[in-house]
């Protein structure tokens, strides 16, 4: 898990409590996540996994507590924020292109806009990563023409595009055909056997057996159970977990 | 119809005065609107209120009186002068005050067009970095544009139309005061009335029809 041989965690939270008006959504989260890791977040809807993810790159701000990447605490605004958010990619539930840019400038506008690469560098570089999640030959055309499958994978290249320390996705698959999770899903284990950081929130146990070093169970805005996927599927420790798992593995 | 060769030249001439300041105007507002929409949207709570605050007066005070404190308030009493030749003074003093009049409605249609961008749209732009202003002007602002082409041609030609009201600002160079002078002095004049406003529909009819055809051409597909 520290394959560039640096030993510090990538992301650390400490204590974190989120509240939207009376709803207590993240309750006294601590979390470390390692270089290299793939997390999976499961559990019950409304029981904060979304905004735990979207705190790390605050794009939810939190009420208390503190968050940490790469050692800095996450930044309030203003340009180092947007600095942070860069090295912090992020794939949505609902896929969130721009609708009114093609594929290739989705991916391109990034790095040309926000690390100042050359248009001719960026566009090569673009090229390859739509080849890489298999999307090479629709590179001129807009969003609406894509299918859901298609549009995620574009969404990963366009986070893999800014060249991140690590990516978040939140639900990624939710919003596709069943038969579309899979050629997403593949791409995502091809990311993380090539050892990008990620942090995934999930129903898919597949991916999470597969793909997952760690699951955290959450419910109610609590981390319930941190486990490996092998044990947590096979033998969880807590009854939440238990009854969660009954649910949505008896049928 | 002998009335309207007799002056059609002095019409002409006055109708190109409304052309002027239209196209000026124009400009200006799309401008000025474009700056105060990104007020009223921006994170920071003085800027966001002082855009509600312009936008709230000047759209609520009739174009006359804008006009007049154009005039009268800012060139006399205050001493703006944006010219040394009079007539040219207060054909920029109009522009002016119909600019600052139009770009509250500008503003208007434009954050109606960003309340149509999905937040999701704002939330991946801030994801891979862009600072705000970026997200405006790259992600928000030019889906919102082509959803607000055609509202945005209804804004352009009631500007155009409000070019008529320049006397109230001084500038007595345009058609419809032109008119008026005429009919003041040999009585009023059918042709004449029709003849001006065809004018006019010839210059805000195409706009109607190219800000319509745009906006469907340009729509952003979801």
């Amino acid at each position: 898990m520290t394959e560039n041989g640096d030993a510090t965690p990538l992301v650390v939270l400490e204590g974190v409590n989120k509240h939207f008006g009376s709803l207590h959504v993240l309750r006294d989260i601590n979390l470390t996540i390692s270089r290299g890791e793939v997390l999976v977040v499961i559990g019950p809807s409304g029981g904060g996994k979304s905004t735990l993810c979207r705190a790390i790159n605050r794009l939810e701000t939190v009420d208390g507590g503190t968050i940490t990447f790469d050692g800095q605490p996450l930044p309030a605004e203003g340009k180092a924020l947007a600095r942070l958010r860069s090295e912090v990619g992020m794939v949505f539930q609902s896929f969130n292109l721009f609708a009114h840019k093609t594929i290739l400038e989705n991916v391109t506008l990034g790095p040309i806009r926000v690390r100042g690469v050359a248009r001719a560098q960026a566009e090569q570089r673009g090229m390859e990563l739509l080849e890489r999640v298999g999307i090479g030959s629709q590179a001129s055309k807009y969003p609406a023409q894509l299918s859901g499958g298609q549009q995620q994978r574009v969404a990963i290249a366009r986070a893999l595009a800014m060249d991140p320390k690590m990516i978040l996705f939140d639900e990624p698959t939710s919003a596709l055909d069943p038969e579309m999770v899979q050629e997403v899903l593949d791409v995502m284990v091809g990311l993380a056997r090539d050892g990008m950081t990620m942090m995934v929130v999930t129903h898919e146990m597949g991916f999470a057996r597969r793909a997952a070093n760690r699951v955290v169970f959450m419910a109610e805005g609590q981390i319930v159970e941190e486990n490996t996927p092998d044990e947590f599927f096979t033998a969880p420790r807590t009854d939440r977990a238990k009854d969660f798992l009954s649910k949505i593995l008896t049928h | 119809m002998n009335d309207l060769i007799k002056y059609g030249p002095a019409l002409a001439e006055g109708f190109l005065e409304n052309v002027k300041l239209s196209v000026m105007c124009g400009v200006l507002s799309l401008i000025l609107g474009t700056v105060l929409v990104s007020m009223r949207v921006s994170p920071t709570p003085v800027l966001r209120a002082a855009g509600t605050l312009y936008v709230n007066i000047v759209r609520n005070t009739p174009l006359t009186l804008v006009l007049a404190f154009s005039a009268l308030g800012l060139s006399d009493t205050l001493g703006l002068t944006l010219s040394q030749t009079p007539s040219t003074n207060s054909f920029w003093l109009v522009v002016l005050g119909l600019s600052i009049y139009t770009a509250s409605f500008v503003c208007e249609a434009l954050r109606s067009g960003i309340n149509t961008v999905p937040l999701g749209q704002a939330e991946a732009a801030r994801a891979i970095g862009l600072t705000f202003l970026q997200s405006l002007r790259l992600i928000i602002l030019p889906q919102a544009f082509r959803t607000v082409i055609a509202p945005l041609g209804s804004v352009i030609i009631a500007m155009i139309k409000n070019t008529t009201v320049a006397v109230a600002g001084g500038y007595l160079a345009e058609s419809a005061f032109v008119m008026k002078d005429t009919f003041d002095d040999t009585g009023a004049s059918i042709p004449i009335f029709l003849g001006l406003a065809v004018a006019f529909m010839a210059f805000t009819l195409p706009i109607g029809f190219l800000t319509g055809w745009l906006g469907r051409r340009l729509a952003v597909a979801r």
